[in-house]
């Protein structure tokens, strides 16, 4: 007896619908691959890791329902840390650097993670945003990090001590390879039956906390999957770039990565991708205009029209049309 | 600006004039359709009661009277206004006191301050003196916060503080709810006197027998409609089917 | 000289007194914070902005239009205020109805484009706004000197204080507003124009971030981004104190200026980090904050 005699209508839809999402990955991967030789690896580059940092934040505001307003401080924390150990110790490979950088980020996001989700809503988005800015000020005055001038020439270095990456091409794979690899946490996080919990959680805590779930738990491995995830990022930034600023650690970058996941679509899987993609292009496109000192007021303006009237972001309001339209 | 509705209310104002006609009215919840076309008419001066199950559409019927729902269709008129289209706030400057199933006492005010919250909608309402008078557990505990009242008193404080601004009509809803058999009595002889004042009264009840020997008529509602319409002189012939219709 | 643990007195009530000043900043500003979030639910992102724009109508007006101190006091709250309600009628009550996340995020986004608009056209540097000629100077105290200007600050901040504290649990339009706060769909029922008491409650709040920025011109340099980090601080102030109650906010705003001029006696390097210390503290001690209601 075959397997496929056994399957119900609505399982085969669903494997279908596998089917399709698995095309459209490997379409994506696909154009991930080519990309570098059509347009600038550097400027890709800083496209993944905000879009990884944007992937970050989203797992926490779309999956989990909390609005963190502090994100800058592990993207930061990661940066940093990699950044000082690639300078400070030569001998060491870049993988490991953004190892340790991530795991700072994962030991900040559990500290801060346990302090934050003691409050809700409006509150946990100001105190996560106080938190944020301890950790900018105690940036601003450590030695570490260079202050306001922040570090700079952090080398590249050798990939597992083997392949160099000063060339951008190699840079690129390996920045493709990273983020893919964090994506694929965030998709099997989500779609696993935590990520389930996360989404019951969100629609209506109450009854979470009835069917016996540990809710804070739940949250703060959120939390720290989130804030890893976002050192990763900044980690890898900091390679790719050679420099770990202060401007990381601004609460401007929380907001920039609210905007990204806001414009691209809240809770849904690429809209951090599409947001982060747009807001980067918007920034290097308006830095070489008249118009580059605008740039504050131009993401203002497309933060206040996204909650205003475009709610669903981009991503969302295709996947609604979509579902309009051939469901 | 408002002197043509004044003079036009002023020469309603006379017992069996029209005080609240509703027509096709539709309520919704968001998504969920919960009334289906009431149709009702209540006379000034007239106590009716709207009767029936939980969830039968009594209390939305209140809401929607008062624009307290999500959306709204049909026709509602008070005193010969449509109000259908008007802000929820204009709705009680034409002479309606509502009183909410939840009573609504404020707990970061004190009785008095409860007692003094809604704003005058016409002349002619009752004196805080009166009102003490009325209900003189109230006056001693005037300076307690609202919501530490007994729920009799915060039953007492909900009714008088919409007799304070001058409405005609009030709309009352459950006010007998979970109250002692004493203060029960005590709210009817309160719904005699009001009456007595001329006032117009939709008594949302689910204690038939606390509501039949005050009301002039009933309207019996049911999955969002109203059903039958019973008046008091017809109630002893129509007891039994009420209780059916009621399912007491 | 008297000492006190090893500080000169004249300094330490000196760094107290700066302190103060600095916490009627933060009571000023997490009070409006507070009536706001009573009323519409949200947090004002936009509130530290609101307090830059009062101190900037403050210095333009006297630039271009020659108002002095005295009459921006009065007119520079007024024009923002103002400002608020046409930004609570045209966007903030389109979201009302949405999770209040929203409102945030659409504040924040305010907050961006003006100081980001102001910066374009006056830098970030700031600019120095003269001591009204009434209030400069000073006077000897027993222990210190001190200077006129900021001994007004300090009474005008508290008699503002006190004022909305005042017009907000003694008087009938306060009671409107506390009734309001607890349920809003009552009070239309009751013939309330709530939507009105909304706007007037936004752009009373925001006057009052507005009348702190007046207060500020003359202290501190006159820059787009001087709202938004004091913003953040009197965020973490809030989360100290709860947004529960007006006297709660005006005392942990003061409290924590206290905090801070003391920590800048005994180990300044903390000086700007401590309320964020106090917050953790406060957060692992009581969750709901010092005169919280919210769990």
């Amino acid at each position: 007896m075959s397997a496929t005699q056994t399957l119900t209508p609505s399982m085969k839809r669903q494997r279908r619908a596998d089917m399709r999402r698995n095309v459209f990955y490997l379409v994506l991967i696909g154009i991930g691959l080519v990309a570098p030789f059509v347009a600038y690896p550097v400027f890709l580059m800083k496209v993944l890791c905000f879009a990884l940092f944007a992937c970050a934040f989203n797992l926490l505001l779309g999956y989990a329902g909390l609005l963190s307003f502090g994100h800058a401080a592990f993207l930061a924390t990661g940066g940093y840390v990699t950044g000082y150990l690639l300078s400070s110790h030569p001998a060491l490979t870049p993988e490991l650097g953004i190892l340790a950088g991530t795991l700072a980020a994962v030991a900040l996001g559990a500290v801060f993670g346990a302090l934050s989700i003691r409050r809700q809503g409006i509150y946990f988005a100001m105190v996560t945003l106080a938190l944020a800015q301890l950790v900018f000020f105690v940036y601003v005055q450590s030695p570490f990090t260079g202050g306001e001038d922040g570090l700079h020439g952090v080398p590249r270095g050798d990939l597992f001590g083997v392949i160099s990456l000063r060339s951008n091409l190699a840079m690129y794979y390996f920045v493709f390879a990273i983020f893919l690899f964090g994506f694929a946490i965030i998709q099997r996080a989500v779609h696993s039956p935590y990520g389930q919990v996360l989404k019951a959680i969100r629609e209506n805590e109450p009854r979470a906390v009835s069917l016996g779930y540990n809710v804070d738990a739940y949250k703060w491995v959120a939390f720290v999957l989130s804030a890893g995830l976002a050192g990763l990022a900044g980690s890898t930034k900091t390679v790719v770039f050679q420099l770990a600023s202060l401007t990381d650690a601004h609460w401007h970058m929380s907001g920039e990565v609210i905007l990204m996941t806001l414009l691209g679509g809240v809770g849904t899987l690429f809209g951090p991708v599409v947001g982060a993609g747009i807001v980067v292009s918007l920034q290097h496109l308006l830095a070489q205009s008249p118009l580059g000192n605008w740039v504050g007021p131009i993401l203002g303006v497309i933060f206040v029209i996204c909650v205003l009237s475009f709610r669903s972001g981009i991503v969302g309001e295709i996947l609604k049309s979509y579902r309009k339209n051939f469901k | 600006m408002n002197q043509p509705a004044e003079s036009l209310m002023e020469y309603q104002d006379r017992d069996g004039a029209e005080m609240l006609r509703v027509r096709d009215l539709h309520a919704f919840y968001g998504e969920s359709h919960i009334l289906h076309g009431v149709d009702f008419d209540v006379k000034r001066g007239e106590l009716v009661t709207l009767l029936g199950r939980n969830g039968a559409g009594r209390s939305t019927t209140l809401k929607a009277i008062m624009n307290m729902v999500g959306r709204r269709t049909g026709s509602i008129m008070i005193n010969g206004t449509e109000t259908l289209g008007m802000p929820a706030h204009r709705i009680p400057r034409l002479g309606i006191g509502y009183c909410p199933e939840e009573r609504g006492i404020f707990a970061s005010l004190d009785v008095e301050e409860n007692l003094l919250l809604p704003p005058t909608v016409r002349s002619g309402g009752m004196s805080i003196d009166e009102i003490y008078e009325m209900f003189p557990n109230l006056y001693e505990r005037r300076r307690s916060q609202g919501t530490r009242l007994s729920g009799g008193e915060q039953q007492m404080l909900a009714m008088a503080r919409i007799l304070r601004t001058g409405a005609r009509l009030l709309l009352l809803d459950e006010i007998t709810e979970g109250l002692a058999p004493v203060i029960v009595q005590a709210l009817g002889q309160v719904l005699v006197k009001l009456k007595e004042r001329g006032m117009t009264i939709v008594l949302v009840e689910q204690n038939f027998r606390f509501a039949a020997p005050l009301a002039d008529r009933h309207f019996v509602m049911d999955h969002g409609l109203i059903v039958e319409e019973i008046s008091a002189a017809e109630l002893p012939s129509k007891r039994e089917h009420l209780h059916t219709l009621l399912g007491v | 000289m008297t000492m006190i643990f090893g500080v000169p007195l004249a300094v330490f009530m000196g760094q107290l007194l700066l302190g103060l000043i600095n916490g009627a900043f933060y009571a000023l500003l997490s009070l409006g914070l507070a009536v706001i979030f009573g009323l519409l639910k949200i947090v004002n992102f936009a509130h530290g902005a609101m307090y830059m724009l009062g101190a900037f109508a403050t210095l333009l007006g006297m630039r271009y239009l020659g108002i002095n101190y005295w009459a921006a006091l009065l007119l520079a709250p007024l024009v923002v205020g103002l400002f608020g309600m046409l930004l609570e009628r045209t966007m903030l009550r389109r979201i009302a109805h949405l999770d209040h996340l929203y409102g945030l995020l659409l504040t924040f986004g305010l907050a961006l484009i003006f100081e980001g608009t102001l910066v374009n056209f006056f830098g970030v540097s700031g600019a120095r706004y003269p001591t009204p000629e009434a209030l400069q100077g000073g006077f000897q105290t027993g222990f210190m000197f001190l200077p006129t200007y900021r001994a007004w600050v300090l009474v005008a901040a508290i008699v503002v204080c006190f004022f909305t504290w005042y017009m907000i649990e003694r008087t009938r339009l306060g009671a409107y507003l506390r009734a309001g706060t607890e349920n809003p769909a009552l009070m239309q029922a009751f013939g309330v124009n709530v939507p009105l008491l909304i706007t007037l409650t936004y752009g009373f709040g925001v006057a009052l971030a507005a009348f702190a920025g007046v207060l500020a011109a003359p202290l501190y340099p006159v820059s787009p981004t001087m709202g938004s980090n004091l913003l953040i601080v009197v965020f973490a102030v809030v989360v100290i104190g709860g947004m529960g109650s007006i006297l709660g906010a005006v005392l942990t705003g003061l409290g924590m200026g206290l905090i801070e001029g003391l920590t800048k006696v005994y180990y300044p390097e903390a000086a700007n980090t401590v309320i964020f210390l106090v917050m953790i503290l406060v957060l692992l001690t009581r969750p709901a904050g010092l005169f919280g209601k919210e769990a």
